[in-house]
């Protein structure tokens, strides 16, 4: 060790060590740099190809006021833009309540045993299930079992079904995310159990609950095929009665019970058609279509960095 | 572990052990008779008395593993939040002398606070957290909640450093400074008995330091039961001390007593730093 000779042998072998390892860095940011490229490129290929094909409709302000029609250049996705629009308000306002509340329930109230455990796979298994199988019970229960007919409500409460596993689960996650500490702080103070859940758990899950309630949400601003299932139209020439109106009660629920198409399905129908003038219809309804999946996402970043801007 | 207990039990009398004769003639606090603690299957304390009198400091002193922080524990039924945990004998709570162990978890936490063993404060703004006690009593009327804060803040020697900036997030706080708002988050409601964790295990010496003369302060007005491994710490700032072996409660008595004149062997070898 102190002969001079075999410090420097010791500091050259190190100093290779450094150097090997530095290599290793560079290889794997270079992989990972590729990978990420792939993706990027693809994800704007598609973005590009969508927008090139669609441009001749999407600057046209009539193919967001049109309702769809025989003739290419007048047909509109007004109809199946307030279709989707409906349908994903019943949907969220259906299925974010009872997902967060059953995801809570799961987490911080019910005892751990092989009954939650059970129901805890199930719920993940359910997530993973093909979107056409929620249309077939979608079907049969909601359509002919409670006699709801091919409507707004039914594909909201399709949807909802479809997307309920994906808030339990995300909601579970965050839960379970929080540490002991926070909660044992709460119920320190003397807090029950709802008291620690309103003003503490939940407040500190909110960010990962809300991931979860998008990526439900996108999932199911996509579907076609449940809502084909379920008998939804694909021509739909007016539109759902207005849910505010003039006079008393100034609400309505009426447009729950109306006939309607969404964006997926008119895309579909569009796609299928023999023409090429209606493809780019579609190309421009899967770009209108991302936008909104796009903005939602974008929300979902603003209220998070909101409400991280206040203490934490 | 069960075992070793059993085994350990036998080197010395557990009915020399709590004699304190200080602790007969003064006003108690709590009063913990023939404690056992399980958890799960694992008897993690065995038969522990231990009187805690009336706004003084007492310290929990002796091993890792030797059911200390599992003692400071039952006094607020922490162990309740988790399954499988099971309690055994009494902890009677003065003055009305009932077994704490049988009244609801959630009267009883609001009765005693409880500081821990890393600061753990809400990520909330530092109001927000000293109040987090009141709201959760269901006091909203803000010109006593200000009251309040103010009270806990400058009880817990905190209130000069941030009363400027109440509405900051807690987190904005360094580690001493949490601890000290998990105390006055913990002072607040007024609790009749607070109870610490190691508070100051994750804090630097000077920040442990304030945190010392704080707890010297307010055995005036607060009875303090503390959990420490800093024997130095236990000498400092209590007024009792209860050294704990293997879930058993080996010696109790007059901090000076415990630390000058031990009469367990097993004391004196853990407090001249023999074993531990």
């Amino acid at each position: 060790m102190s002969d001079p000779q075999s410090q420097i042998t010791e500091q050259s072998q190190l100093t290779r060590i450094v150097t090997a390892n530095r290599r290793t860095d560079v290889v794997m940011a270079g992989i990972g740099i590729l990978v990420l490229a792939a993706a990027t490129i693809m994800l704007a290929g598609v973005m590009i190809d969508l927008v090139s094909s669609g441009w001749a409709r999407l600057g046209h302000a009539d193919f967001y006021t049109n309702f769809p029609s025989r003739h290419p250049e007048k047909a509109g996705i007004l109809s199946s833009m307030v279709g989707t629009s409906l349908v994903m308000l019943v949907t969220a306002v259906i299925a974010i309540p009872l997902g967060v509340a059953a995801g809570l329930y799961l987490e911080e109230y019910a005892a751990k045993n092989w009954l939650t455990d059970l129901i805890e796979i199930n719920v993940s298994n359910l997530a993973g299930v093909p979107s056409i199988i929620y249309g077939l019970l979608a079907l049969g229960l909601f359509v002919y079992g409670l006699d709801l007919g091919e409507t707004v409500l039914t594909a909201g409460l399709t949807l909802a079904l479809l997307i309920l596993p994906v808030i339990i689960v995300a909601t579970r996650e965050a839960v379970r995310g929080i540490p002991s500490d926070l909660r044992e702080a709460a119920y320190g103070l003397g807090a029950d159990k709802w008291q620690a859940v309103r003003m503490y758990v939940l407040p500190a899950a909110r960010p990962g609950i809300l991931t979860g309630v998008i990526v439900g949400l996108a999932r199911a601003i996509g579907e076609a095929a449940p809502v084909i299932t379920i008998g939804a139209l694909t021509f739909i020439a007016f539109l759902p009665p207005a849910p505010v109106q003039s006079e008393w009660p100034f609400i309505n629920f009426e447009w729950l019970n109306s006939p309607f198409t969404v964006m997926p399905i008119q895309l579909f129908n569009w796609v299928s058609r023999p023409q090429a003038a209606f493809h780019v219809n579609a190309a421009a309804t899967g770009v209108v279509l991302m936008g909104m999946t796009l903005a939602m996402n974008a929300l979902a970043i603003f209220i998070r960095l909101r409400l991280r801007r206040v203490p934490r | 572990m069960n075992d070793a207990i059993r085994t350990e039990s036998d080197a010395f009398d557990p009915a020399q052990t709590a004699e304190a004769p200080a602790a007969h003639v003064l006003p108690l606090r709590a009063e913990v008779r023939g404690l056992n603690f399980w958890y799960g299957e694992v008897q993690a304390l065995n038969a522990v008395d231990l009187p805690v009198p009336d706004c003084k400091v007492t310290s929990l002193i002796g091993p890792s593993g030797c059911g200390k922080s599992t003692l400071l524990r039952c006094f607020n039924r922490m162990h309740d939040l988790y399954p499988g945990n099971r309690y055994g004998g009494e902890i009677l709570l003065y003055p009305e002398q009932r077994n704490l162990i049988e009244l609801d978890p959630g009267l009883v936490r609001l009765r005693i606070g409880m500081v821990f063993q890393k600061p753990n404060p809400f990520p909330k703004s530092i109001y927000e957290n000293v109040v987090a006690g009141l709201r959760v009593r269901g006091i909203q009327n803000k010109s006593v909640l200000e009251l309040r804060v103010e009270q806990a803040l400058r009880g817990a020697a905190l209130w000069d450093e941030v009363k400027d900036r109440l509405h900051d997030s807690a987190y904005s706080l360094s580690g001493g400074q949490q601890q000290r708002l998990c105390i006055a988050r913990a002072l607040a409601p007024h609790p009749e008995l607070l109870l610490l964790d190691e508070p100051t295990s994750a804090l630097d010496p000077i920040a442990t330091a304030r945190i010392e003369d704080l707890l010297t302060e307010l055995r005036d007005t607060v009875t303090i039961v503390i959990v420490t491994h800093n024997m130095q710490q236990a000498a400092r700032i209590s007024d009792f001390t209860a050294y704990m072996h293997l879930g058993r409660l080996v010696e109790y008595g007059l901090t000076e007593e415990v630390f000058t004149a031990p009469k367990q062997q097993m004391t004196n070898d853990y407090i001249t730093g023999r074993f531990g």
